[in-house]
């Protein structure tokens, strides 16, 4: 399927992901990557107790023309990057993707649907979904 | 051909001390499309996150190096780890590296690579 390097570079990148969840634990952050090769686009989780933000990095993508929805916990972006079009003269190199995508992404339980806001910037999608207050932890003081 | 690629490392980790300083750092190649025309070479790269201000555009000699960071995200809790893009191409002599343009929008750099003059097509015209 890939050659012997690709290979190598594959297994040594989830090898390194792989300290770097180990890392992110240690430093109890909670940031979950998907950042298979060949995926678009790439996700990462990052949730905290107040919200849940989800960036996709798609670069070069109509954002207007993004379908961002979510059913309860269910999130869903579905888009299109339309290829470079090149009339004349020759292709050297065609490594980036082009076409229709969809990704579905699971978020936690307690997320609020209907708090969800979404912004583009440098080739990055951000959704940041709310949480509902039950879900946050409650400082209780003693009197 | 015009630009061929070779890429040095593909990961480093970095053990670099102090508090701002990231803890580890991930170096990815940007996917590229390369199309050459009579005129020049125009590369697109994929380098999402990286704005204007982080991206480095370098020749040296013959060699063309993109290096972007990424704008960390989220505040805190990804300063553990950060990105990085980094890819070099080597360029032919028939390119002029005096007159690259570049531009980024939306997470892609676009770089126009216009060959030197006399490598260009001429066209006659007829009196």
């Amino acid at each position: 399927m890939f050659g012997t390097l690709r290979g190598f570079e594959v297994s040594l990148f989830d090898e390194f992901r792989r300290l770097q969840r180990q890392v992110d634990d240690v430093f109890a952050s909670d940031v979950h990557h998907s950042f298979a090769r060949g995926v678009f686009p790439a996700v990462d989780v990052i949730s905290n107790p107040q919200q849940v933000e989800v960036y996709l990095t798609a670069p070069g993508i109509d954002a207007k023309g993004l379908d961002i929805s979510i059913q309860q916990n269910v999130l869903s972006v579905t888009g299109r990057r339309e290829a470079q079009v090149q009339n004349k003269g020759s292709v050297h190199r065609q490594e980036r993707f082009s076409g229709e995508f969809r990704r579905v992404i699971t978020l936690p339980e307690d997320v609020d649907p209907s708090r969800v806001s979404a912004s583009y910037v440098d080739g990055v999608v951000r959704i940041s979904v709310q949480r509902r207050e039950a879900a946050k932890p409650r400082q209780i003081e003693i009197h | 051909m015009s630009i061929s690629a070779e890429v040095a490392g593909n990961l480093t980790s970095a053990g670099v001390n102090g508090r701002q300083a990231p803890v580890t750092e991930t170096v990815l190649r940007p996917a590229v499309d390369i199309f050459e025309d009579a005129e020049g070479v125009t590369l697109y790269a994929d380098i999402p996150g990286v704005s204007k201000e982080r991206l480095n555009v370098h020749v040296e000699g013959k060699t063309l190096l993109l290096e972007g960071t990424v704008q960390p995200a989220g505040g805190s809790q990804v300063e553990s780890a950060s990105t990085r893009y980094r890819r070099s191409f080597a360029l032919s002599r028939e390119l002029d590296p005096e007159r690259i343009e570049a531009k980024v929008k939306d997470g892609v750099l676009t770089l126009r690579v216009p060959k030197r003059a006399e490598n260009r097509p001429r066209k006659i015209e007829i009196q």
